[in-house]
């Protein structure tokens, strides 16, 4: 099965400014991705290279095997809800259906038909009369009944209320049990989408500083904390992602393949939002954190 | 049926809580052989989690020989976990709950309850320990 999206070397260049740069990465399909990072790091690039709408000024990119936006072949098996889910305000919800169904071959009017009725919404409202989540159950129902075998969601969640929020996750939790898609959904706040997503990918200032399975993830980077030392001094296999030195104590968060023992330290689990809140913070203190710090916070 | 829960801040691997809601089911007698268990897409949408997750704790389940999955109807208990000593349950609760009483009275809060009874009960040894 060919991966759901292969970057190498990929960049996108804007004027002066590299929106996103050196990416290389294998998404497996099958998955359910998150692509977090803050505001401004390149998600919305990224995803926008993926569906064809942007061409890369450096590298490549392959999604299901395809070159993005090559042909109709190509548009059929992506589906993509953009940032703040449009939908057209003077249309009413029929209409849409209707439009869907004259745009894309593959179009499943029973599985549109379906979820609309499932959302109690009446066919013939205006999508200008409805709520964010409303719209945004709309537009994730137009990118499922065209039965793309790639959906791309670009922060679906990020203006809808938390009753919204979840909702529309079980819609999408609900959809990749019952088709078999893959989907890469991008965030700001991975706490909101860490229950669905599988596989993660971390993006910093235009760069990819982590990707991989979700347990993997976790099972691979751990939380130290000791008596107070200098990174030189520790063990060679521990690669530091984020240290802290406060009083005589040191605390740690640290990729490792094996198992982490050292006397003297306690070793915990970390969370997904701290190990991502990690990558973050090594963003933004390394050597670009003069562009960095007021993204990554 | 089970309902499921998920608590996303305890640390607990979400697969394995799935797991041990099952356990605590079928040791309570909530959950009894031949019930089935919710569909992989009931659960995964129910709780906005990656069906994934649900295939994983249902098959390591299986694998546990605490259910089976019948291609096209669902996944079914296929063995109990409390035997007649669910019988029992009744009376040890109530003794339990003249315990808490006699310890309350005694002036012990909560927090020294729980401390009581955990430094008092030790797990059987070899007892199966997810």
């Amino acid at each position: 099965m060919a991966a759901a999206l292969e970057a190498d070397g990929l960049g996108k260049q804007y004027g002066r400014k590299w929106a996103l740069a050196d990416c290389t990465l294998t998404v497996p399909a099958g998955r359910v991705t998150g692509l977090v990072g803050p505001n401004g790091a390149g998600k919305t690039t990224l995803l926008n290279l993926a569906t064809g709408m942007l061409a890369p000024t450096t590298g490549s990119i392959r999604v299901l095997g395809g070159v993005p936006g090559s042909g109709p072949a190509q548009l059929r098996k992506v589906g993509f809800v953009a940032q703040d889910t449009p939908t057209y305000a003077a249309l009413s919800i029929a209409d849409h259906l209707h439009f869907g169904a004259a745009a894309n071959p593959g179009w499943d009017a029973g599985i549109a038909s379906a979820r609309i009725r499932a959302l109690r919404l009446d066919p013939a409202q205006k999508a200008a009369k409805l709520s964010g989540g409303q719209r945004a159950q709309l537009a994730l129902t137009m990118a499922i009944a065209k039965q793309p075998e790639l959906l791309i969601l670009d922060e679906p969640v990020a203006s809808l209320d938390p009753l919204a929020r979840r909702e529309f996750l079980q819609a999408l939790a609900e959809t990749v049990a019952e088709q078999e898609l893959s989907v890469v959904l991008s965030s700001h706040l991975v706490a909101d989408i860490e229950r669905v997503c599988d596989y993660l990918i971390v993006l910093v200032a235009s760069r990819v500083r982590i990707a991989g399975e979700v347990t993997e993830l976790l099972a691979s980077h751990h939380l130290l904390t000791g008596p107070r030392s200098e990174e030189d001094s520790l063990p060679g296999d521990w690669e530091i992602i984020q240290a802290s030195h406060v009083g005589r104590q040191t605390s740690l968060l640290v990729r490792a393949a094996g198992p982490v023992k050292k006397p003297g330290w306690a070793v915990d689990k970390v969370s997904l939002e701290d190990l991502v809140l990690g990558y973050m913070s090594q963003a933004a203190g390394g050597t670009t954190a003069g562009l960095l710090t007021g993204a990554a916070r | 049926m089970i309902e499921f829960h998920l608590d996303t801040r305890s640390g607990v691997a979400p697969y394995l809580q799935l797991i041990h809601q099952v356990r605590q089911a079928l040791r309570l007698g909530l959950l009894r052989e031949g019930d089935r268990l919710p569909t992989v897409k009931e659960v995964a949408g129910g709780l906005a989690i990656n069906p994934n997750t649900v295939l994983k704790a249902y098959r390591e389940l299986e694998y546990e020989g605490l259910a089976a999955a019948k291609p096209g109807v669902g996944t079914f208990v296929t063995k109990t976990l409390t035997d007649d000593s669910i019988a029992a349950h009744a009376p040890l609760r109530e003794e339990l709950d003249e315990w808490l009483s006699r310890a309350r009275a005694a002036g012990l809060d909560d927090e020294s309850i729980e401390a009581i009874f955990r430094s008092t009960f030790r797990p059987q040894p070899q007892e199966d320990a997810v």
